[in-house]
């Protein structure tokens, strides 16, 4: 079940990455349904305490998923058995009971606060972050990427989801984005999925509709590499697409940019890490020419440095 | 970093490392108190004068400064010392403790291990409602039992803090085992963080305390050796999985110092021997999360029990305990030298070190810590029934995926390839969930695969990340870390209680329970339900069940039921062993039979503190 949970996980950001490829946006306003239809758990994971009821699990046979399903069972739904051994019998009266198992929580990550030198010697400050507070299976999900240069914010992307975890790797993201920055800001609707795929590569992949039938899809991986216990290499890969253009904010219709990051950063402690990188960012279509016009380049290496932080 | 005494394992770059490992030489309450408040049975030559003896105890839990490794904390003691006395109580007698709360907060004691009525085993919220602040509790109950116990609060992470001791029950026909001294040894984990970030900071990211991942070095080097597929192919059922073969343990080294008797292995905890004498050494492990591996190097232990209960003597040289269990051990050391009692944590991140010697100041050799286990296949996916053709597959698979250690050979079989595991799917070993037929005798045979019975609360579960379906069920495994060392180590297979069962009568029921998790998301339970989402488990009064354990995690959890004692099955279904905590280990299916012959509301639980907070706990009700 695993496996197929995490192979339908791995293609939702699959069908992100192919949607770029296609540049009519009508063919795009169907993929919100798609996402969300998909990343939907088809059974609804049992709330603990009425397990009982959970529906029975597929038989997970198919050869080609059996590698994966050795975690896994193969036993019918049949023979799953109940978890309630209770015979009617409740919790007692007795006060005092100080278990908390599940404790809401928050957590802050700044994956990235980076100064950022581009080649032709344009300069940034670049941020990428998330925040979240909440219980084991649903939590307030923020996250936050953006770039200030010029003297002025760029842009920002701020997102604020509810994040339900659908899988043991995978969590389901609904909610809303607005985009600050250079241009009109823009609204959207967002549809994702989070968590960890097979090989630990960390993956996000969330669909957008905005007013007036604007689509938009992000796809983010993130690895690491340990050299030792503290030296990490992170090698990163984010990609945009647009489904109509929007010449105000610079975005075109179809891959809008890809952007390539290898980042070493050295873990002082676990919490806190400085780090250097290199990221190579490409602009593609329209959004190369918008580029262009505004006499930026529309690819570009750039040297970072900056700082990971957790608490 | 230097290694500590060419230690092998994982290097922990922090500057102040090895006094954090080795600790202060004169820690604990002792560094801030002038030496007064150091528990005088864990430095006496014999700890056995300087007991808190009889039938009425008085003790008080306060808060107070200690200092372990160069930062003052503040640690829960009792009677203002860590670990708490040693009591010493007799059997048929009835004690009376009156316990006191000197702090703000709530507290309770948990008598471990002890029968008693169920109102008194000290359990806010299930057998009173705990000791409030500036409140006295009297504890009195009759002691039916005899051997070496622990007591520990049952109140958050009080027992992280230091809330424990041990507790020696002297038999009222006299002691069967004859000793010329008697020591107890206790094990415990300290450490310097707040146990509530502790347990805050797994929940953010579990992997935080592990200091041995794997590493892009480790890969190059086994590529040069295996090739690059073949390096690729080692890791890819664990990359696949998202799971680390070395994630042997929640909190380790990083964290812990490990204390002896509350000493730390800097301070070197003695004990007093005459060559030739028999010295008794009663081993508690009272850590919160951790397991060691106990050694004397160039001494032989027999171990004379488990759990308080007598064993038939077996001579080891080297035992893993798991949090809450106790071993009472004989060693006779015929030399006029010193030597070391040595136990590392299961991730090989530290060790708790203490010196048996003819005269203080003397000290022994302590040994490296062995290189960080790696877990097996058979520690991830258990036993599968299958034809020799599997088996032979297994092997092949298991052995390069764990070149330090080989899984013992016929008792253990692994699923190695998806045909293998479709083909060997043994289609008769579908019991109901009531009773199952009893198992052949003779374990390990290619046939008897026992397939587990998943909850349907297992399914569906973003708080289960894995299910073993047919998981290994012999005991005479001695775990990851242990295989093949050369050395001769303990199982449960070895245990066997003198006398027998307690309870002749036949087994009417049969209950399943699993233990699940969630690694990532760091969720632990029974069935993938944690506590707060549960019912009760209930046990009819007077009835004799057998009680199933199937792990279906990659880690031990020893497992303690409250009040009635846990009568350890063989593979074979005969009666092998009594505890009040059984250790399961990774993949593995163990069964006991519980004579529910205590009426009330017990807790059940792992008795890996941070795993019980998160959720691996049930409560019990006999009714």
């Amino acid at each position: 079940m695993n496996a197929r949970i995490d192979t339908l996980m791995v293609a939702c950001a699959l069908v992100c990455l192919m949607a770029m490829a296609a540049p009519a946006s009508g063919r795009q306003s169907a993929h919100p349904m798609d996402m969300t239809d998909a990343a939907t758990p088809r059974h609804h994971a049992p709330h603990a305490g009425h397990a009982n009821v959970a529906p029975p699990p597929p038989a997970a046979a198919d050869a080609s998923h059996a590698t994966h399903d050795m975690h896994a069972t193969v036993a019918p739904a049949t023979e799953a058995r109940s978890p309630d051994y209770s015979d009617g019998y409740g919790h007692g009266s007795m006060p005092g009971m100080d278990m908390h198992d599940d404790p809401a929580l928050g957590m802050l990550l700044l994956d990235r606060f980076e100064y950022v030198h581009a080649r032709d010697g344009g300069r940034a400050i670049a941020i990428d972050g998330e925040a979240w507070y909440g219980r084991n299976f649903d939590k307030l999900w923020l996250k936050f990427e953006g770039k200030r240069a010029d003297g002025r914010l760029q842009d920002l992307r701020t997102e604020a989801l509810w994040s339900h975890a659908v899988a043991p790797f995978w969590n389901t993201q609904l909610g809303v984005r607005h985009d600050f920055g250079v241009g009109p800001g823009r609204t959207w609707a967002a549809f994702g999925i989070e968590g960890t795929a097979p090989y630990w590569f960390e993956t996000e992949a969330t669909l957008y509709v905005g007013q007036g039938g604007r689509t938009a899809a992000r796809v983010a991986l993130e690895y690491e590499a340990r050299f030792t216990q503290q030296l990490i290499l992170q090698p990163s890969l984010e990609a945009n697409f647009y489904g109509r253009d929007d010449s105000q904010r610079g975005v075109g219709t179809g891959l809008s940019d890809i952007e390539a990051g290898l980042r070493l950063r050295y873990e002082i402690r676990r919490e806190f890490a400085p780090y250097i990188g290199v990221v190579w960012q490409q602009r593609f279509g329209r959004s190369r020419d918008y580029a262009r016009a505004q006499g930026e380049p529309a690819d570009d290496l750039q040297f970072v440095a900056g700082f990971r932080l957790w608490f | 970093m230097k290694p500590i005494h060419g230690n092998p394992g994982p290097q922990i770059p922090v500057l102040s490392r090895r006094r954090f490992v080795q600790g202060l030489a004169l820690g604990g309450t002792a560094a801030l108190l002038g030496g007064f408040a150091k528990p005088s049975w864990a430095l006496a030559e014999s700890n056995k004068s300087h007991a808190l003896s009889g039938t009425e105890f008085k003790l008080e839990v306060t808060e107070m400064p200690v200092d372990y490794t160069g930062a003052a904390r503040i640690a829960t003691t009792i009677n203002g010392q860590l670990p708490g006395p040693l009591l010493r109580w007799r059997e048929g007698t009835t004690v009376t403790l009156h316990v006191t709360n000197r702090m703000h907060v709530p507290t309770s004691i948990h008598w471990h291990g002890i029968l008693l009525p169920f109102d008194m085993d000290g359990v806010p919220g299930i057998s009173f409602p705990g000791i409030a602040p500036g409140e006295t509790f009297t504890y009195r109950f009759p002691v039916r039992q005899s051997g070496t116990y622990w007591y520990h609060a049952h109140s958050r992470f009080q027992e992280q803090t230091g809330l424990y001791g041990a507790l020696v029950i002297d038999p009222a026909q006299g002691e069967r085992v004859r000793a010329d001294r008697d020591y107890v040894v206790m094990l415990n984990d300290w450490t310097d963080m707040d146990p509530e970030r502790i347990f805050a900071v797994l929940k953010k990211r579990s992997d935080y305390f592990n200091v041995s991942h794997p590493t892009v070095p480790e890969f190059l080097s086994d590529a040069s050796k295996l090739g690059l597929a073949g390096a690729l192919r080692e890791r890819a059922m664990w990359n696949r999985m998202r799971m680390s073969p070395r994630d042997l343990v929640d909190v380790g080294g990083f964290a812990y110092t490990y204390l002896m008797n509350g000493t730390t292995p800097a301070g070197n905890w003695t004990g007093l021997f005459r060559p030739g004498e028999r010295v008794q050494l009663r081993f508690i492990n009272g850590s919160s999360n951790s397991f060691f591996d106990v050694r004397i190097p160039g001494l032989k232990m027999s171990v004379v029990a488990a759990d308080g209960q007598d064993v038939e003597p077996i001579a080891v040289d080297e035992f893993r305990i798991a949090a809450a269990e106790t071993y009472d051990v004989i060693i006779e050391a015929q030399d006029d030298r010193a030597y070391t009692i040595f136990a590392q944590s299961i991730d090989r991140s530290g060790f708790a070190r203490g010196t048996l010697a003819p005269r203080v100041g003397m000290e022994a050799e302590v040994p490296p810590l062995d290189p960080v286990p790696m877990l097996t296949m058979a520690d991830m996916m258990g036993a599968t029934g299958g034809d020799e053709h599997a088996m032979h597959g297994m092997q092949h698979d298991a052995v390069s995926l764990s070149r330090r250690e080989r899984v013992p050979e016929g008792r253990v079989r692994v699923r190695q390839s998806h045909d293998a595991m479709h083909s060997s799917e043994p289609s008769s070993r579908r019991y109901a969930p009531g009773l199952r037929p009893p198992l052949p005798t003779g374990e390990g045979s290619m046939s008897d695969a026992i397939r587990a019975h998943h909850a349907s609360s297992e399914f569906h579960n973003p708080g289960v990340d894995m299910r073993v379906d047919f998981p290994r069920t012999n005991l005479d495994d001695p775990g990851a870390g242990l295989r093949d060392n050369g050395r001769r180590v303990l199982t449960y297979a070895d245990l066997r209680t003198l006398g027998g069962s307690l309870y002749p009568e036949p087994v009417t029921r049969e209950i399943e329970l699993h233990l699940d998790g969630s690694m990532e998301r760091f969720i632990w339970s029974f069935d993938g339900v944690i506590f707060s989402k549960a019912k009760p488990i209930h046990f009819r009064y007077g009835e004799h069940l057998r009680v199933v354990l199937c792990n279906d995690t990659m880690m031990n959890h020893p497992i303690h039921l409250h009040g009635m004692w846990s009568e350890v099955e063989s593979p074979g279904g005969e009666f092998q062993v009594r505890k009040h905590t059984v250790n399961v280990q990774p993949a593995q299916r163990v069964a006991y039979r519980v004579k529910a012959d205590a009426l009330g509301r017990w807790a059940y639980h792992c008795h890996l503190l941070y795993h019980m907070e998160a959720g691996m706990f049930r409560e019990v009700v006999v009714a």
